[in-house]
């Protein structure tokens, strides 16, 4: 099958089909959705109804008691989560989310305007769980649930990357990524995922990451780096692996020791470590800060999040450091504390460099990458030379999860100010708080989902091709690791001649080390007076 | 029982009855749902190097903020004013235009009822306290017609209006719209229509109306006599929305007060929030890790717990 041409897929009609969205039939076409997950994954996990099946199957082999355990689960979340009731409850349907979800905007389809998203889930509610739903049912805009629904939420709910955009313009503050995420549960509990969540999800609860690397191929990528990085800059550093002792623990998502151009930050943070003399652990088995339980189930986020305390205690450390990625950020910012803590054992985290008290982590005692460069900078503890980052035309892209869920906003601008020379944004309703999606996040990030990936990155990708024709930007910065996995594609799909790279990487650039020798190359491998006259 | 006093005194009481339990019965449903976890929606900076200006508003981290930033929602509806339009044109080019129209229909919709309410306190209370002077004076400033015409109750017809002719016209509001949303907008605009024609076109008698009121409020009802069938039309509609509100969703107004994205502070790791139903869970431990790849980890040189 081949792709879909950007001409083609941009002929978006935003009129809404005749038919009436309470029919849930939904067509399950190729490009547009993501494959099941395999057996072997839930077995692994413990998870209900393992079985060999597809979307497009006609028969999905639901267990028998299907509706009874979508229903009781339903019951059971709406008395555990208020947000759940209460999202239910007080939508007034004024459309103001409509068009602020990047997948409706790339596929006109009206089940994406985040409204409708949530009103699958809300018919059924008030179905059988509201009184004028019993009674009036679809005058009440109530619904049966019906096995055509749950394949329309299976369809819908993979299709939300839960990025919370809608939420930011929502009267009440309704975030459909909160329904989409327990109505992945509730599909959960009959066993419908996909596979692209799960196998993470299960290497990581094996292997303690994401792609299963274990431990000597953890060792191993880690050596790589420090010997190529001996190469570019004439400097060997140390990067210790399950040190007792150590004052940190450095958490980083898999993608960046086994993915480009993930790997490049790597050898950012290795270098900046070297260069401040930091006393720090990596863990090969708190080798994972990525959480895919997070599009899974509460549940989910909890095991996979716990090794990271669990190995901070084991390790002795006093607190920790997390690298650079989103999804990654919202587990460790909003959940972990509360799933996983207190932390007690650990100390408020204090800057060894700069003395800074990180007074905001006091309790999670563990503090974004960023946050720590920019002490850093500002204290004037690092040489930076941003020239060698000439080549470099620079954009930020703000990730859903540290702009939506952290209001990390000025410390990775901050840095990159301070480490490169040219920078400039994207338009004011596509960064920040109103940024838009990769599209292909909250493990939507598949090769069988490529055409709502590049539909759902469409405004994202748009945004970009402005600053690129308009200043000439060449690479776009972010600080998340499915951002670094899925932006590459989508650009070259819809905005070609802009790379991606992570804040740290040109972080490494511009970091002037002692005793390192004359840069020839930047941490690409890409020479740089070369570049410099491309540049002129 | 006559159709009168069934109109004018059974069907208010029963009204309000019910919204009162009705009401009282939605929020308690949502109170005694925990809020598991602390999930603001952050719409600006962190509060975190001290040398980084942070949004006070829009990432509160004290609960003054928190109060501010849910004052600003409800008072000026503050998420709804950042709404845009997206437009796809040849290009591709996408654009986000300015749209605060849905802001001003529903801002100007929502406070002009407050004041039309706190106007009609005037028949409800004996003394009219002094603000509800204020109100009207403040209201009825425009002094261009007799009875004075008050503002409020040209901005609401407009207003509503609006909202209905939005539901109809924009493709997509008329595509989410459910027969409940027309609704409302139909028992709000009966509401406000009777009103205003009972006060500019069929003149009721004022002092027979505050009687009645007075009447209801007291507890010791009499149906009134001569009020005309606007009145009626009026208290019945009023009945209806009110008995209508607890199933609906114009619960909304209790509410977005509880809305966890908005009334959360961002102050996540610095004070922990716990989870009353936090239970323990399956996980791998270190030591089971280190089991499996016991030779593997030996081979690699890294250290092990147990030999
Ligand atoms: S903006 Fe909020 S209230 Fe309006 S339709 Fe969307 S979710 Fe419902
Ligand atoms: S969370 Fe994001 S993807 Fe999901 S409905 Fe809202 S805007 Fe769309």
């Amino acid at each position: 099958m081949s792709n879909p041409k950007p001409e083609q897929l941009v002929q978006i009609d935003y009129r809404p089909p005749s038919r009436d969205w309470m029919n849930p039939a939904v067509e399950f076409r190729r490009g547009t959705f993501c494959y099941s997950a395999a057996a072997k994954n839930l077995e692994y996990l413990n998870l209900p109804n393992p079985r060999e099946w597809q979307p497009f199957d006609k028969d999905w082999k639901l267990p028998p008691d299907w509706k009874r355990i979508v229903l009781e689960g339903m019951r059971d979340r709406l008395r555990k989560f208020r947000s759940f009731r209460l999202f239910m409850d007080i939508c007034v349907r004024c459309g103001a989310c409509a068009d602020k979800c990047h997948f409706y905007i790339g596929s006109g389809d009206p089940k994406n305007m985040p409204v409708l998203r949530a009103e699958l889930l809300r018919s059924v509610y008030r179905r059988y769980f509201t009184l004028a739903g019993r009674l009036f049912g679809k005058l009440a805009g109530a619904r049966d649930l019906t096995e055509d629904v749950v394949k329309e939420w299976f369809y819908y709910f993979y299709q939300c990357t839960e990025c919370r955009r809608c939420s930011v313009f929502c009267p009440y503050g309704i975030d459909t990524a909160e329904i989409t995420m327990i109505g992945r549960e509730l599909l959960n509990l009959i066993g419908c995922n996909i596979n692209w969540v799960l196998e993470p999800a299960a290497n990581c609860f094996r292997t303690g990451n994401h792609l299963g690397v274990q431990p000597h191929g953890f060792k191993d990528s880690i050596d790589f780096a420090v010997d190529e990085l001996e190469e570019i800059t004439g400097v060997r550093v140390e990067a210790p692996i399950n040190r007792k002792g150590a004052e940190i623990l450095f958490i980083v998502p898999s993608a960046d020791y086994f993915g480009t151009p993930h790997y490049y930050s790597l050898l950012g943070y290795l270098m900046l470590f070297h260069e401040i003399g930091l006393d720090y652990t990596f863990s090969a088995f708190a080798s994972e800060g990525g959480n895919f339980g997070l599009f899974n189930s509460h549940e989910m986020i909890k095991r996979l999040n716990a090794k990271i305390y669990a190995e901070a205690k084991r390790l002795g450390v006093k607190w920790i450091v997390g690298a650079e990625c989103g999804h990654m950020w919202r587990v460790l910012h909003q959940y972990m504390d509360t799933m996983n803590g207190p932390a007690d054992f650990l100390e408020v985290p204090v800057s060894p460099v700069t003395g800074t008290r990180f007074d905001h982590a006091r309790s999670t005692k563990m503090v974004h990458l960023c946050e720590f460069t920019a002490d850093l900078i500002k204290h004037g503890k690092l040489k930076l030379d941003p020239s060698r980052n000439n080549h470099w035309n620079v954009t930020f892209h703000d990730s859903c999860n540290p702009s939506r869920a952290m209001g990390l906003l000025e410390e990775p601008r901050y840095i990159l100010r301070n480490v490169c020379n040219h920078f400039h944004e994207m338009p004011e309703n596509t960064i920040r708080e109103q940024t838009f999606c990769c599209g292909s996040g909250s493990g939507l990030g598949t090769d069988e989902n490529f055409e709502m990936r590049m539909r759902g990155g469409l405004p994202r990708a748009n945004a970009v091709r402005y600053v690129r024709d308009k200043y000439g930007v060449n690479l776009l910065a972010c600080i998340c690791a499915i951002d670094k996995a899925t932006l590459p594609p989508l650009l070259e799909y819809w905005t070609p001649g802009v790379e991606v790279a992570g804040v740290h990487e040109l972080v490494g650039n511009a970091l002037v080390m002692r005793g390192e020798a004359e840069r020839k190359t930047d941490l690409r491998g890409q020479p740089l007076e070369l570049q410099e006259a491309v540049h002129a | 029982m006559e159709l009168t006093s069934l109109i004018a005194v059974a069907i208010p009481y029963a009204a309000i009855a019910i919204f009162l339990i009705g009401f009282s019965y939605r929020i308690v449903r949502w109170s005694l749902s925990p809020v598991p976890f602390r999930i603001p929606t952050v719409c600006g900076q962190q509060k975190s190097l001290p040398w980084i200006k942070a949004g006070y508003l829009e990432s509160p981290w004290t609960r003054m903020g928190v109060v501010a930033r849910m004052a600003l929602e409800i008072l000026l509806f503050r998420s709804l004013f950042r709404n845009t339009r997206a437009e796809l044109r040849q290009g591709p080019k996408l654009s986000y235009l300015e749209s605060k129209f849905l802001w001003l229909g529903a801002l100007a919709f929502h406070w002009s009822f407050l004041v039309i309410l706190l106007r009609h306190l005037r028949f409800f209370l004996e003394p009219v306290p002094a603000f509800v002077g204020a109100i009207e004076a403040a209201d009825g400033f425009f002094q261009v017609s007799l009875p004075v015409l008050y503002l409020t109750d040209v901005v609401i017809l407009v207003a509503l209006g609006y909202l209905l002719a939005r539901r109809i016209w924009n493709a997509q509001a008329r595509y989410i719209s459910l027969p409940s949303d027309y609704l409302a907008l139909a028992l709000l605009i009966g509401l406000a229509g009777t009103g205003v024609i009972m006060r500019y076109f069929t003149r009721v008698d004022v002092i027979a109306a505050k009687q009645f009121a007075l009447g209801l409020a007291t507890f010791s009802p009499v149906a009134p006599e001569n009020l005309g069938v606007m009145f009626y039309a009026h208290l019945f509609t009023l009945s209806a929305l009110i008995a209508y509100l607890p199933f609906s969703k114009l619960v909304h107004m209790g509410g977005v007060f509880l809305s966890p994205t908005r009334n959360l502070a961002n102050d996540n790791r610095a004070r922990r929030h716990v989870n009353p139903w936090n239970y323990p869970v399956k996980v791998h431990t270190y030591q089971e890790w280190e089991d499996e790849f016991r030779e593997k980890i030996a081979a690699a040189g890294l250290p092990l717990e147990r030999q």
